[in-house]
């Protein structure tokens, strides 16, 4: 795989959208989205979270587990992987930049279940990444993921004012918007694609 | 046979790095090292830092009530923060009301004390104490609720309101993993100080009615704490009007003993919810107290009684009895304890009927 690392980043936040072509992280994105400075927050854990557990993930899987011959466990020592730096984030961030812990609260350890991070992961080897593309694709998906959200928010926020059937309310009406901004998103796919 | 071998130990050495790498977190960048902890502008205290305010309090013998035990589910363990504790967590602010926001408020579950830290508690809490006690008896009152009677430690004595309650400690046991923290109304009667009794009801999965219905014995060493709560006996002239259903008749035992005990003599209905007479305990103690205290009624209520089984009281639920029974709401207060439905239930009926809500006193669980 030759493609440039600055390739992959651009088209991680664009074209290959975490949640607006993959639609991983839905359950996160459909929650936290009703105001744009704590869907902001969430976006930047999930950044920060997301470019340290790919590059825990990406040590672990060629370091360890290929030497071993153990690729099969893959999935399950990504997962306790994932877990374990959300954890150790966690109380960094707490001990040495509160202002921003009690910013993101509940937010960090929610992360620990959001797919899109186990799917960066499990895409940077399936894909067959190096480190720096593999860095590339976890900060480029974690922008993504941000944009979207805010994008969604910024939208909610104004559909506040909108009469929206009652059936629809809520998750329904945003489930509907998503679709159409990865319609939207559509749009970018001309540009670069990297799967 | 090699694969299934390779796999379990790589992945429980892998497990055990995280292990390792997280405690290690925890013991440097989790140790805040020793803070001060101001009660009440006096009393100061140094503590570890790092652990929550509520168990850093009950490493002092503070003991803030809680029900959920620590979890942020209850409410609770408010305590009023002067200085220190950091901004407001998302996790409190569901329990918090205007007012407890401008006094600084805070869910101690929730407030890890990282720095020097001083709060105002109300000043009975410093009457709470912890006793280990020993479980005189278990009589089974229905299949699923049981009474237990604690006795306290020679030469120690509990001073509460008849209405108040404990908490008791479910340690860890086959099967549970925590010790965890519940309340319990006191049934017995104030005036006896060196026991308790509490009622107990057993609920599925619930870890300290598990406890207590299937392996405390007679004979066993518990740990409570208490008392607690502000539904308790008001001294007045009023009308009393007691609703209970399942365990809720625990405080409710608890007043009606009180008041035989001093001999108060004022009018007073117990309106006792249950689904069928098997669910109905104590029934003979109740009836024989409308001749021993002074005006009271005992008026059982049986939801789900089998139409031919000949019972001739009130068949339905409690706040039906109330819109049959009870005629005006004039000159009356009300005591209700039981499930929230039930509560806001009854609530809406003694309204009907003109009660003001701020003589409707009631403990919800």
């Amino acid at each position: 795989m030759e493609i440039s690392p600055w390739v992959i980043l651009f088209a991680s936040i664009f074209t290959n959208n975490m949640i607006l072509s993959n639609f991983l992280g839905m359950c996160s994105f459909i929650a936290v989205s009703r105001e744009i400075p704590t869907a902001f927050g969430l976006g930047q854990a999930v950044t920060i979270v997301l470019a340290i557990t790919s590059i825990f993930n990406y040590l672990l899987y060629h370091y360890v587990l290929l030497p071993l011959g153990l690729e099969y466990l893959r999935f399950i020592v990504f997962i306790i992987c994932i877990a374990a730096s959300v954890q150790l984030l966690e109380m960094i961030i707490e001990r040495f930049l509160p202002n921003l812990y009690y910013a993101l609260g509940i937010f960090l350890p929610l992360i620990t279940v959001n797919c899109a991070i186990f799917g960066v992961s499990l895409f940077m080897i399936i894909r067959e990444y190096s480190f720096l593309q593999s860095l590339a694709f976890a900060v480029g998906s974690g922008i993504g993921w941000t944009l979207a959200i805010v994008a969604l928010a910024g939208i909610r926020q104004k559909l506040k004012n909108a009469p929206i059937p009652k059936g629809l309310e809520g998750p329904g009406i945003t489930l509907i918007i998503t679709g159409l901004m990865a319609i939207a998103f559509i749009g970018f796919s001309g540009i670069v694609q990297i799967q | 046979m090699s694969t299934i071998i390779m796999t379990t130990i790589s992945l429980s050495i892998i497990s055990a790095a995280f292990a390792f790498l997280l405690t290690l977190a925890d013991r440097t960048i989790g140790d805040y090292g020793e803070v001060k902890l101001v009660i009440n502008h006096e009393k100061e205290y140094i503590v570890k830092g790092g652990d929550s305010l509520l168990s850093t309090l009950r490493n002092e013998k503070v003991f803030i009530p809680s029900a959920c035990g620590g979890k942020g589910s209850c409410g609770y363990c408010k305590v009023q923060v002067l200085e220190g504790g950091g901004p407001i967590l998302a996790t409190e602010l569901p329990f918090m009301s205007q007012e407890d926001l401008e006094k600084n408020i805070r869910l101690s579950c929730q407030l890890k004390v990282k720095e020097d830290i001083k709060i105002q508690i109300p000043e009975e809490l410093f009457n709470v104490r912890e006793y280990d006690g020993l479980v005189e008896s278990i009589i089974d009152l229905t299949d699923v609720i049981k009474m237990l009677r604690i006795r306290l430690p020679e030469g120690e004595e509990i001073n509460f309101k008849p209405g108040q309650y404990v908490q008791l400690k479910a340690p860890i046991y086959e099967g549970s993993t925590e010790e965890v923290y519940r309340a319990y109304s006191i049934a017995s009667s104030p005036l006896s100080k060196d026991y308790i009794d509490l009622v107990i009801g057993y609920v599925p999965q619930g870890i300290a009615t598990t406890y207590v219905h299937f392996h405390l014995r007679e004979g066993d060493t518990v740990n409570i704490n208490g008392p607690y709560g502000d539904f308790y006996y008001q001294d007045n002239e009023r009308e009393m009007i007691m609703v209970a259903v399942g365990t809720g008749v625990a405080p409710i035992l608890s007043i009606l003993r009180y008041m035989k005990e001093m001999n108060i003599k004022r009018k007073a209905r117990f309106y006792f919810g249950a689904r069928t007479t098997k669910d109905l305990f104590m029934p003979d103690f109740f009836r024989e107290l409308e001749d021993s205290l002074y005006d009271f009624k005992f008026i059982p209520c049986l939801s789900r009684e089998p139409a031919d089984s000949g019972w001739d009281g009130f068949r339905g639920r409690v706040n039906n009895a109330i819109d049959q029974f009870l005629e005006d709401g004039e000159n009356k207060e009300a005591y209700l304890c039981g499930s929230e439905a039930m509560i806001n239930s009854v609530v809406e009926a003694l309204k009907k009927k003109g009660i003001s809500e701020d003589l409707i006193y009631y403990d919800k669980f």
